[in-house]
């Protein structure tokens, strides 16, 4: 390994690293959202969008992201819906981590105990103000472990962009090994930066985690 | 039909191709899966044993595996060690390889919870019915957690199935690249061929991998 190859390196793969963060928390937070509404319609048992949202979790957790996003990025333009390499990503990682996040916070929500609502109810808080203020932050706090591992999921599955051809790291180090051949280097920045990029989630996860567990009060 | 191009699925040998392609990836999981098994039953056991070195070394192997997109994986094993070591490995090795290495984490880890819900005192009898460690776990203890982890085993495929389309990163040839081909080649015939067949790839995925995780729910609740 060379030392100087390494170091001239970095200022690309710190690049990447930003286009991929950029991308990842994007899509995540597309995803978070995608999961809330979906496990709200589940939990309220919506006619009919209900059916809907059991319909798009199977699908999408039935495949894989790369052919999902080879489906986003390369078919659907011919039937006239285009959109960029980045918007492509956001909206395939979103999609697919929002049909994890949708189970991940139904069974947050079914944690719940039902004597929660009922007392809720009976200390005259509405309908939206118990979901609101009793069931959500407990179910929450109860979805933290499985929200933690969706994300350092996501953020891994983010070195399938490359073959969009988005700039991350996996297509930095793909392209710089295919130009100058330093194939040991490149894949050792490699994985230094994807440590990087998920050692702090994962140590900041198992904090949080710890924090946020006050919902098995009253067991 | 011929705007979707969908038409371009039943020319020549196409449909046969993709499914051949598929067959690849099927093959690469299915081997992964039965060695990640067998080799995660060990790993799991030793996981619950309780030595210091042990569990710090498993503890990192588990937090790699955690951390490393099976992508970074694919690389170092096909490109990395390659060019480190001077040998030559075929993609099919490398993937199954990767595939293993990464599943046997998965799988050692449900084993090791699947272990961790079997009260102690199961160990404690058997023990002191005269069984030794090993008799312990293979004749007492496994097969009580048995029930509790053929369905993960079996979403386990599923996931070992949809990683397997990122083999064709390192050159393999399986159904997306099969796909790929099919419509460079039908590229001035059918230019809408791309749609068609990435729907259909999309399809087959699905066709197969939602029976096999409805199967895994559906033993889990049943057995739980």
């Amino acid at each position: 390994m060379d030392k100087d190859v390494i170091i001239s390196y970095i200022p690309h793969f710190k690049e990447a690293l930003f286009l991929t963060l950029k991308i990842g928390w994007l899509g995540i937070l597309l995803s978070l959202i995608i999961g809330l509404v979906g496990a709200s319609l589940l939990h309220f048992k919506v006619k009919f969008l209900q059916k809907i949202v059991g319909i798009y979790i199977e699908i999408f957790r039935n495949t894989p992201l790369l052919i999902q996003l080879f489906f986003i990025y390369f078919a659907l333009p011919k039937v006239g819906i285009q959109i960029t390499a980045e918007k492509c990503g956001v909206l395939g990682l979103g999609l697919l981590g929002g049909a994890y996040m949708i189970e991940t916070f139904r069974s947050g929500l079914e944690a719940v105990t039902t004597i929660q609502t009922e007392s809720a109810l009976s200390l005259g808080f509405s309908k939206a103000k118990t979901f609101r203020y009793i069931i959500l932050p407990q179910a929450l706090s109860m979805s933290i472990p499985g929200l933690v591992a969706n994300i350092i999921f996501l953020l891994k599955e983010t070195s399938v962009f490359s073959t969009i051809s988005l700039m991350d790291l996996m297509f930095t180090a793909k392209d710089l090994i295919g130009m100058y051949a330093k194939t040991t280097e490149n894949l050792f920045l490699l994985v230094v930066f994807y440590l990087i990029m998920l050692i702090p989630v994962s140590i900041i996860g198992a904090i949080v985690e710890r924090k946020v567990r006050y919902a098995g009060f009253g067991d | 039909m011929q705007a979707l191009g969908i038409d371009v699925l039943f020319k020549g040998t196409n449909l046969f191709r993709l499914l051949q392609g598929l067959w690849v990836s099927i093959e690469i999981s299915l081997i992964s899966v039965v060695i990640s098994i067998v080799l995660g039953l060990i790993v799991g056991i030793l996981m619950t044993i309780d030595r210091p070195f042990l569990r710090i070394i498993l503890k990192i192997y588990l937090e790699v595996v955690r951390i490393m997109p099976q992508m970074v994986l694919l690389f170092i094993v096909y490109f990395g060690t390659t060019r480190v070591f001077g040998w030559d490995l075929s993609a099919e090795f490398s993937a199954i390889f990767v595939f293993s290495f990464w599943g046997t984490a998965e799988m050692g880890d449900l084993v090791r919870g699947a272990i961790k819900t079997i009260p102690k005192i199961q160990f404690e009898s058997s023990l002191a019915l005269g069984f030794n460690t090993v008799q312990t776990f293979v004749v007492i203890i496994i097969p009580q957690t048995i029930r509790r982890l053929i369905p993960l085993a079996i979403n386990l495929i599923t996931r070992m199935i949809k990683t397997t389309s990122l083999v064709m990163m390192i050159g393999n040839v399986e159904v997306l690249k099969v796909a790929q081909q099919i419509i460079e080649a039908n590229r001035n015939t059918s230019p809408n061929a791309a749609f068609g067949v990435f729907a259909f790839v999309f399809f087959l995925y699905f066709i197969i991998c939602w029976p096999i995780s409805r199967l895994s729910i559906y033993l889990e609740k049943r057995w739980a």
